[in-house]
């Protein structure tokens, strides 16, 4: 009997290699613990029984296209939709001998930051049912703190890797922009959706990041990674200089038991050789969710153009032109956030309306960058909390989408600049798992898998959650 | 303040059918939203330039070599409706 | 009042890549339906656009070929609009930051030189095609549903917008076909219209004559061919000129010419204020031309423009009509010029390409020199001694020698003599002609040509003739 709950990654890889089980059994474990815990999670949109592979079994979001696996992007749009591609990252995995074990839930194309916006119902967090897992890779983070998959894929547009990541325990990378494909992934926001890995250690998303990242043709925008990927070792900070945002820190709205696990990690990081100073966001924190609000929709009410009934999805019954079957695909198909979105984003960028919105945003981004380019110059990663808040109960925030779009505060400004972000548990508050922000320069991965390696082993967190342990 | 004609136009735009209680909804939740992110409309940035990207990448493109296509039974394998080898929809 | 047109032009040309605009799928919109598509060309969740390298290049050469400054930075922009031959609800095309604009192309015509201004030259994708079926073959109008093949879609397209500076549809007609013969002999394009590698819309108002003012404009879309496109305008103008001459006021507007049916009347629609909701394509990057290519060495390689072609020959006094005739191949214009080197009148060397080069051989394989040779003396040597010339001038080795051995005798003290003589051993004919019978002037010919074994030229053989019969 393998138990998956403490398993990690790379471990089961060493243990592949030394015989002590096969893949099939590896794969098989995970199965039986998904049926096991899922029923109550919810954490999986699609499983699949046949995968080809002798590696680490992973869990995709279910916005990677798979062939011949139902991608749904968690949007009843798309009920039924089976690629006929792989995603980039999607074959990667499968040349480098990962299995698929199935498809995780998420928010609607994206679009949340709990997993309640969901077509198929939410996603529930391992560490209590009846909280959020976080979102949008809810699903996916999930699965991997309650050992229903060693890694996964998800995907951060403003914060849905490193904010679920902080909420359910686990590691989570958000990738500099341009370094993972985005082929085959379903769009969100063009210009600030990336792939990353999820998983249990920094070590294991480092592996899967390796395996994931690097300029692939069929993406225009992606580059080749200017070094390796280096598994990160080193158990000290020595060396490096770490700036603390007070704007990021201080924000209205991050709870004490937050604030004091960050800040007890950043003593930690001090004891460890790291310099950690205070230093200051002015623009990006303030401007950086309203930006982010105009840029994001404005490109979903574009990218969510093609789901039109035409070719493939959800088509709405009923005689009519081809404007009335438009009109009630859509409004039939995608539920209220995406609509939501849409609406605002074709607002923005409607004639009369472009230069205040959406130009002006894009202006606000290059600012947001200049700030995060300056304080580079001083100091190798930032720190903050990636949440303001540990996970909340369902429905808390449903009503409400100003107060969803809040859970995004702390990760949206260096997503608009393009700037890696690496959250790692540091803590509990209240029994929750309390999530450290460390955000790098471009292409400074392997700076923020070794800061979190270390601060990783100083910690000691225990990612089981308490109830399965 | 949007108007719900406004409300209406741009459902129109974006091809959206809303029901009378979707308007109504969608008119309060974007004035609110739009108010929130409406500070940076007033923002004076003239002289600062967009970004369009995260990254600065230009000249990224491929030689027209063929590639292999999908079989018309792949292109067609999701279609809602088809006739023969063509995606059929209704007359616009 | 008399009153002027004011027209502009927006012209497609399909590229003849192998591949499409932002996928490896091969071009191919006439083949079987949906043999031609991929991810990205059908819009499927998660497909990205790559831009094909080789439409960029071509279309920056054509640029240059239409005088265009080429942009130091260009960028792609999303224009939306749903429709089901639009897969993605965006079609991929270039906004405020194309690849070329500020082009001027020299219009020669017969009244002189018109500067035709060129706003811009884009690149974008090509629509998919939608059948209708249902209702009146192939027409929209009641039909009850639409069929989509999706092959043509992404097919690069460049988009070339005039500035409203052509003024009679003759003007629009030459343009078009000055455009057309760029595009095919830069090598980018068949711009073939019944194939729909070329299409255009035209722009059309009137004003007073001599005013500036920009009055209310309708839009011709769907025209198939020049001579039609030139009487669509026509009627255009007139229509216009009618309406403000009786008092009303024109609409804005657009006309739907059915592109299979010459005969039907266009259909008329109100122009919808559209909103396309242009911005920066996400996807892709910028294109920065002069990091890839050298201009001069682009603009280097380009052939001569068919417009300074057509504006050398007109120069040289033809018709517009040969003139066009002529320019309708580089080969053609170069050996006229050849022939008109050699010495002969532009007329004669323009008729002579036209009527008894161009229908028999390849004019780009004609020893242009050596068969001027032969043309200059084409009074001096029998008419199928010059035709057989013509037939042989594209073959290798072909010399104007072989010919010009057959060249006539045509100096009067060689033939005095051979007259003298006939007339002399024929008295009765010779008294008969003087009395009235001129019928004879062609059997004296006849014995004269017999004499020299057809050397003589027959021009001067008659006219000796006549000479020495009056007295
Ligand atoms: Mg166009
Ligand atoms: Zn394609």
């Amino acid at each position: 009997m393998i138990e998956t709950l403490r398993l990690t990654a790379e471990d089961a890889a060493g243990m592949l290699e030394r015989g002590e089980f096969s893949a099939a059994e590896l794969r098989g474990a995970y199965r039986t613990a998904i049926d096991e815990r899922d029923p109550e999670l919810h954490t999986f949109l699609t499983t699949v029984d046949e995968a080809e592979g002798d590696g680490v079994p992973i869990a995709f979001k279910d916005l990677i296209s798979t062939r011949g696996v139902e991608t749904t992007a968690g949007s009843r749009i798309l009920a039924g939709y089976k690629p006929v591609f792989d995603a980039t990252v999607a074959s990667r995995c499968i040349d480098a001998g990962l299995p698929l074990l199935g498809k995780t839930n998420m928010d609607e194309f994206a679009m949340g930051s709990s997993t309640e916006n969901s077509g198929f119902g939410p996603s529930r967090n391992p560490w209590d049912p009846d909280r959020v897992p976080g979102g949008s890779s809810g699903g996916s983070t999930a699965a991997v703190a309650a050992g229903l998959a060693p890694w996964a894929l998800g995907s951060d547009t403003g914060g849905s890797i490193k904010q679920p990541a902080a909420l359910c325990g686990v590691v989570g990378l958000r990738p500099t922009y341009g370094t993972v494909s985005r082929y085959g992934i379903v769009a969100f926001a063009s210009s600030l959706d990336q792939i990353g890995p999820i998983a249990k250690t920094v070590r294991d998303c480092a592996l899967l990041y390796r395996i994931v990242a690097g300029r692939d043709p069929c993406d225009s925008t992606t580059v080749e990674l200017p070094q390796p990927v280096e598994l990160p070792e080193a158990e000290d900070l020595r060396g490096l200089k770490i700036g603390v945002p007070k704007e990021l820190n201080e924000t209205e709205g991050i709870e004490p038991g937050v604030s004091e696990q960050v800040n007890r990690s950043l003593a930690l990081a001090r004891e460890l050789g790291a310099e950690v100073e205070e230093c200051s966001l002015p623009r990006s924190v303030d401007f950086g969710l309203p930006c982010y609000y105009l840029i994001a929709p404005s490109e979903a009410s574009s990218n969510l153009a093609r789901y039109d009934g035409v070719r493939y999805g959800y088509r709405a019954e009923g005689d009519g032109d081809i404007r009335q079957l438009y009109a009630r695909t859509r409004d039939e198909g995608f539920g209220d956030e995406p609509k939501r979105r849409i609406m605002l984003g074709t607002y923005a960028l409607s004639a009369g309306y472009y230069e205040a919105f959406y130009g002006q945003a894009q202006r606000v981004r290059t600012l947001i960058k200049q700030e995060h380019d300056a304080l580079f110059e001083r100091f190798d990663l930032l720190a903050s909390p990636t949440s303001p808040t540990v996970a909340f109960r369902l429905g808390e925030r449903t009503q409400n989408p100003l107060a969803m779009y809040l859970s995004d505060v702390l990760t949206i400004p260096s997503n608009m600049a393009g700037m890696p972000g690496l959250s790692i548990p540091c803590g509990l508050s209240d029994g929750l798992p309390v999530g450290l922000q460390l955000i790098g320069p471009q292409f400074s991965e392997n700076a923020l898998f070794r800061a979190g390696h270390a601060l990783e082993q100083a910690l000691a967190f225990d990612y089981v959650p308490e109830r399965l342990r | 303040m949007i108007s719900r004609e406004e409300v209406l136009h741009v459902a129109g735009l974006a091809r959206l059918e809303l029901t009378e209680e979707e308007v109504e909804r969608f008119r309060e939740q974007l004035n609110a939203i739009l108010e929130a992110v409406g500070k940076v409309a007033e923002l004076g940035l003239g002289d600062v330039e967009p970004t369009a990207h995260p990254l600065d990448l230009v000249n990224s493109w491929a030689d027209d070599e063929p590639r292999p296509s999908l079989s018309v039974d792949e292109a067609l394998a999701n279609a809602p409706d088809r006739d023969g080898d063509l995606f059929r929809v209704p007359a616009g | 009042m008399s009153w002027e047109a004011v027209i502009g032009l927006e012209i497609h040309v399909q590229l003849k890549t192998r591949t499409k605009m932002f996928c490896r799928c091969a071009v191919g919109a006439l083949d079987d339906p949906n043999t031609r598509t991929c991810p990205v060309c059908l819009a499927l969740p998660g497909s990205l656009p790559v831009p094909n390298r080789q439409a960029v290049e071509w279309t920056i050469r054509l640029g240059l070929a239409l005088g265009c400054e080429i942009a130091g930075h260009a960028v792609f922009h999303r224009k939306h609009y749903f429709y089901p031959d639009n897969p993605k609800g965006y079609q991929i095309s270039q906004y405020d930051e194309p690849l070329c604009v500020n082009g001027r192309v020299r219009l020669p015509g017969p009244d002189g030189v018109a500067e035709i201004g060129i706003t811009r030259a884009h690149l974008e994708e090509d629509a998919a095609k939608t059948l209708h079926v249902g209702g009146a073959e192939g027409r929209i109008h009641g039909a009850t549903a639409s069929l989509v093949d999706f092959n043509r879609g992404g097919t690069p397209l460049v988009e070339i917008v005039t500035e409203p500076d052509i003024r009679t549809a003759e003007q629009a007609r030459r343009f078009l076909q000055l455009l057309r013969q760029t595009v095919v002999e830069l090598g980018i394009s068949d711009a073939e219209m019944e194939k729909g590698s070329l299409r255009f819309d035209v722009n059309v108002s009137v004003r007073p004559t001599g005013s500036d003012e920009l009055r209310t404009r309708t839009e011709l879309k769907n025209m198939n061919s020049f001579a039609f496109a030139a009487r669509g305008i026509e009627h255009e103008i007139e229509r216009q000129i009618a309406t403000y001459e009786s008092g009303g006021q024109v609409e804005q507007e657009t006309l739907h010419f059915d592109p299979n049916r010459e005969d039907a009347p266009p259909l008329r629609s109100k122009e919808e204020a559209e909103d396309y909701r242009y911005f920066p394509e996400p996807d892709l990057v910028p294109i920065e031309p002069l990091r890839e290519w050298s201009l001069d060495e682009l603009g280097g390689k380009l052939p001569e423009s068919p417009s300074a072609r057509l504006e050398r020959v007109l120069a040289a006094g033809l018709e517009l009509r040969d003139a066009e005739a002529l320019n309708a191949e580089p080969a053609r214009v170069s050996l006229f010029e050849t022939i008109g080197e050699a010495g002969v009148e532009p007329r004669a060397a323009a008729a002579f390409v036209l009527n008894d080069v161009a229908p028999r051989v390849d004019p780009a394989r004609v020893d242009g020199a050596e068969l001027a040779k032969v043309l200059r003396e084409r009074d001096q040597i029998p008419r199928e001694a010059l035709d057989a010339a013509v037939a042989a001038s594209a073959s290798k080795g072909f010399t104007a020698d072989e010919y010009l051995r057959e060249r006539t005798v045509a100096d009067a003290s060689e033939l005095d003599p051979v007259i003298d003589r006939i007339l002399s051993e024929n008295g009765q004919q010779v008294e008969a002609y003087r009395g009235g019978k001129e019928g004879l002037l062609g059997f004296f010919v006849g014995q004269v040509m017999r004499e020299t074994q057809g050397k003589a030229n027959p021009k001067v053989v008659n006219e000796r003739l006549r000479e020495k019969l009056k007295t």
